[in-house]
């Protein structure tokens, strides 16, 4: 077909890129999930939740990177419900090279299997590292630290589901304010977690200075996919950080995890920007905006914000004032619009 | 190299795929096609989905021979058809509904310069069936029963093919090369047509000239008259005869400068720009009920008026004295239906035209066994468009219905099903229609946002003065984006996303144009995949527990 016939020509395509694939796209513009070759990273039968985020999230980042690498490719896992669900012995889910240590020290074993690699003369095999925001932002955060200072070349990628959900709902430093766990119970005067907590580990990985740092979502596999392969064609130290909604620890419906993780990315709590070498060099802008109340409200986590007459706006504001403090700050509107 | 095994393991890892975590659902997905409602409201029963699928990839070719399966006039129908199913288009609730008749248009236009035939297969069956009249709903009987494998003959009365086509819808709606293009078409598919010819003998079209079957689409082509006292009427014409005579060649009626229609149908609407093309001054509608009530579509009274056409709602016409008009204002009460004030005005007019409605010409019927009248002088039918005599069928206009090019044309095709069942001593069943595609059926995300194609009209002065088509095509850059506008509502399109977001790989993809299978032996039951589904073609049923 030549370039200037109309199917061509017209750049439409009824679904566009937001679906996973697309008939009318270009067999290249598709997406690694489209296809029937692709590497299936996590295989069925797995012992994940029903609707559970954080298997596609990894199922979306390791295919894309055995693609990338053409099946050259290790992955370390840190404890977490990733490991736990995947590999309860003696099966596993894995179908690509996959090593599990410990919880804290992911980051430091993949250093260590991209340097025997190197020494061994292989750098064409590369290294992934993986685990869940417990592991990354809490019992990991030190050795991760220390494989962005020295620049390791190794692509860490954290599923983020905002809390231990594996061990039973525990708070992390990931955890959102407001947000119900096992250890930020919804009572007294400010139920669930403490506002003012936490950390940003994404803007924690910029500080570090290395080459390339991005957020990714479950609900725009397009991106997603894209920022692995950037990041699998870079060497040093990458960083990109999945929200992956789960529906036990959040209290939502199974079938509701794609949309809530499109409504993190459409309130603005969860900016998609991409940054290399510290500097945010692209953000994804908002399609249509919604009000945090629409994304938190379907989540059991916050349904005491919700309380019949007694909806809390204190806190609602709060949360609405970081959506908007995001927007502000990676210039997430079309042309520069204002929050709502 | 060797592979020394790890020594803390005791066990070969084996693969999860031991474990059929299928036995965790309670609910089920399902694919399942579901009626899009653009099909269901279509009149002539087209499968606009499916056409527009492939004209969405550019294969316009395959796109117009699934049209063709329905509608032998596209080119016609995409300039005609009031568009039932753009009413009913679920996109009308995201933006704008998708412009089917546009894309009908363009198909029908593709057609016409590639020399397409339509394709199909049928043995001939040797069975003779003689349609009377060869307006849409004969013409299209005609086409359907040749496609069938039945030789056709027509018998038309007038001096061209067409019917209402030819003698109701003004040029400026439908160029007469597109409808000679597209009737020749059939034509050439081997029907016989026989202008100039009446048939007033029914029987002996059976039982003398051997035909098996007989479909009669005479149309409505008597005006309805009504009494209107007068001292000393003025020159009064009506609406059918003005515009059949436009098409005869006949001496363009002697109008005056100052014209009523009286009426508040699309006749009255065609008949009114028609007399401003000819060059009217002051063409004046005159209709009993407001713009709510009018029966003619709103489309056409905004462009009567676009035109200079000035419209008197709640008016009715009391007494003519020569050019002297009195008209009485009528109020519309509770029951919606017009009511005489006492409080009446004047209007200065030269010619009255009546567009009052037509009532059917059933006198060649008279004669014939078992044919039995509806109310209001049409012939009534049975659901397989029979009317009492045995084998002698009939539709459009002169049955009971709704008098439409495209449910003329749908009829057309209704009866050659049943004709053909007939014919083989059969009865012919239509499928059983799925579930209609709601819009809470859909997931808007997934769709590009885009508003309508527009279609370029001609220019006022030129709509005034002249009988050039108004409503332009659209280039095929525009034809293609429109066709993309298709939300595929309610049956899968394979955009990929149920196999790519499940996550528990649960899905399989059999390949293009096969679409998708689930693997019950793992899906959980989550319900993304039908939650995620662009077009609402997954359903979760309960399992049985």
């Amino acid at each position: 077909m030549s370039d200037t016939s109309a199917t061509q020509r017209v750049k439409f395509y009824q679904t566009g890129t937001h679906t996973v694939g697309n008939r009318l796209l270009d067999e290249a513009d598709r997406t690694v999930q489209a296809s029937m070759e692709r590497a299936n990273a996590i295989t069925s039968g797995h012992r994940a939740c029903q609707g559970c985020g954080e298997a596609l999230g990894a199922r979306y980042a390791l295919d894309s990177a055995m693609r990338a690498t053409e099946g050259k490719l290790v992955a370390v896992n840190a404890t977490g419900c990733l490991e736990v669900f995947t590999t309860p012995y003696p099966e596993t889910s894995w179908q690509i090279p996959w090593l599990h240590s410990l919880f804290g020290n992911a980051p430091a074993v993949a250093a260590g299997v991209a340097a025997a690699f190197r020494v061994k003369g292989r750098e064409d095999v590369r290294v992934v590292a993986q685990g869940g925001d417990g592991g990354t932002a809490d019992i990991g955060f030190g050795c991760l630290s220390g494989m962005f200072e020295r620049n390791d070349d190794v692509l860490y990628i954290c599923y983020d589901n905002e809390a231990y959900m594996n061990t039973g709902v525990q708070r992390s430093s990931a955890t959102p304010p407001a947000a119900r766990t096992a250890t930020t119970p919804a009572v007294g005067d400010a139920p669930g977690n403490v506002f003012g907590t936490g950390k940003n580990l994404p803007l924690i990985a910029m500080a570090h200075n290395i080459p390339y740092v991005a957020t990714a979502s479950v609900a725009n596999l397009h991106d997603l996919e894209a920022k692995v392969e950037k990041a699998m064609g870079m060497r040093g130290a990458r960083y990109i950080h999945v929200m992956v909604p789960c529906p036990l620890g959040w209290g939502s419906a199974s079938d509701a995890t794609i949309n809530l993780a499109r409504m993190a990315v459409e309130s603005g709590l969860f900016p998609l920007f991409e940054a290399e070498h510290g500097a945010v060099t692209k953000t994804n802008k908002i399609r249509h905006q919604i009000p945090v109340a629409d994304y938190l409200r379907p989540q059991l986590r916050f349904a005491h914000l919700f309380k019949k007459d007694r909806e809390n706006t204190e806190s609602l504001q709060r949360i609405q004032r970081m959506a908007d403090a995001n927007i502000k700050r990676f210039d997430l509107l079309e042309d520069g619009g204002s929050a709502q | 190299m060797t592979m020394t095994p790890p020594f803390a393991i005791t066990l070969d890892p084996g693969t999860s795929l031991a474990n059929e975590t299928g036995s965790w659902r309670t609910e089920r997905p399902v694919y399942l096609d579901r009626m899009p409602p653009c099909n269901n409201g279509c009149p002539a029963g087209e499968n606009i989905q499916q056409w527009l699928y492939h004209a969405e990839a550019g294969d316009y070719f395959t796109a117009w021979q699934k049209l063709m399966e329905d509608n032998p006039l596209p080119g016609v129908m995409g300039r005609v058809c009031y568009h039932p199913c753009e009413s009913v288009c679920n996109r009308a609730q995201l933006d704008e509904a998708v412009g089917i008749h546009a894309v009908e248009r363009f198909l029908g236009r593709q057609a016409w310069e590639q020399k397409w035939t339509p394709e199909f297969t049928a043995e001939p069956s040797g069975k003779r069936v003689l349609v009377v009249g060869a307006g849409p709903s004969g013409l299209s009987a005609a086409y359907h029963l040749t496609r069938l494998g039945h030789a056709v003959t027509v018998r038309e009365a007038g001096p061209m093919a067409g019917g209402m086509m030819r003698f109701g819808i003004p040029k400026y709606r439908l160029p007469r090369d597109v409808l000679d293009y597209e009737i020749q078409r059939i034509l050439d598919m081997g029907v016989e047509l026989q202008l100039n010819t009446t048939v007033d003998d029914i029987e002996a079209a059976f039982t003398q000239e051997g035909f098996n079957a007989v479909f009669v689409a005479v149309g409505a082509h008597l005006a309805k008259r009504i009494n209107i006292p007068a001292n000393a009427a003025g020159k009064i014409l009506d609406a059918v005869s003005v515009l059949r005579d436009m098409e005869t060649g006949a001496e363009p009626p002697q109008l005056g400068r100052r014209v009523i229609v009286y009426g508040g149908g699309n006749t009255a609407m065609d008949v009114a720009r028609t007399t401003k093309r000819l060059g009217a001054d002051d063409t004046m509608i005159v209709y009993r009920r407001s713009r709510n009530e009018m029966p003619a579509h709103d489309f056409e009274a905004r462009e009567a008026e676009e035109e200079g056409v000035m419209i008197h709602w709640l008016r009715t016409i009391k007494y003519i004295d020569e050019t002297t008009f009195t008209v009485e204002k009528m109020e519309i009460d509770e029951a919606g239906r017009p009511q005489p004030t006492g409080v009446v005005e004047t209007i200065e007019a030269d010619t009255l035209i009546l567009a009052l409605g037509q009532d059917v010409d059933t006198s060649f019927l008279e004669n014939v066994a078992g044919v039995e009248l509806a109310g209001d002088g049409v012939v009534s039918v049975n659901d397989q468009m029979m009317t009492g005599r045995d084998g002698l069928f009939a539709g459009g206009d002169m049955v009971p219905s709704e008098r439409t090019v495209t449910v003329a044309v749908g009829h057309g095709k209704k009866a050659a099903r049943h004709i053909d069942a007939w014919l083989r001593d059969t009865l012919f069943e239509s499928a059983e229609k799925p579930e209609l595609s709601k819009f809470t059926d859909l997931n808007t995300w997934y769709y590009d946002d885009a508003p309508r194609a527009i279609q370029p009209t001609l220019n006022l002065v030129r709509r005034q003065s002249g009988f050039d088509e108004i409503l332009q095509g659209l280039t095929e850059d525009n034809a293609l984006f429109e066709a993309r506008r298709c939300l595929s509502c309610g049956n899968c399109f394979e955009c990929d996303n149920c196999y790519g977001i499940c996550p528990d790989n649960a899905v399989e993809k059999l390949g293009p144009g096969n679409r998708f299978a689930f693997k019950y032996d793992y899906c959980k039951g989550c319900g993304i995949c039908a939650t995620e589904c662009p077009c609402g073609a997954i359903k979760m049923m309960a399992e049985e527990i």
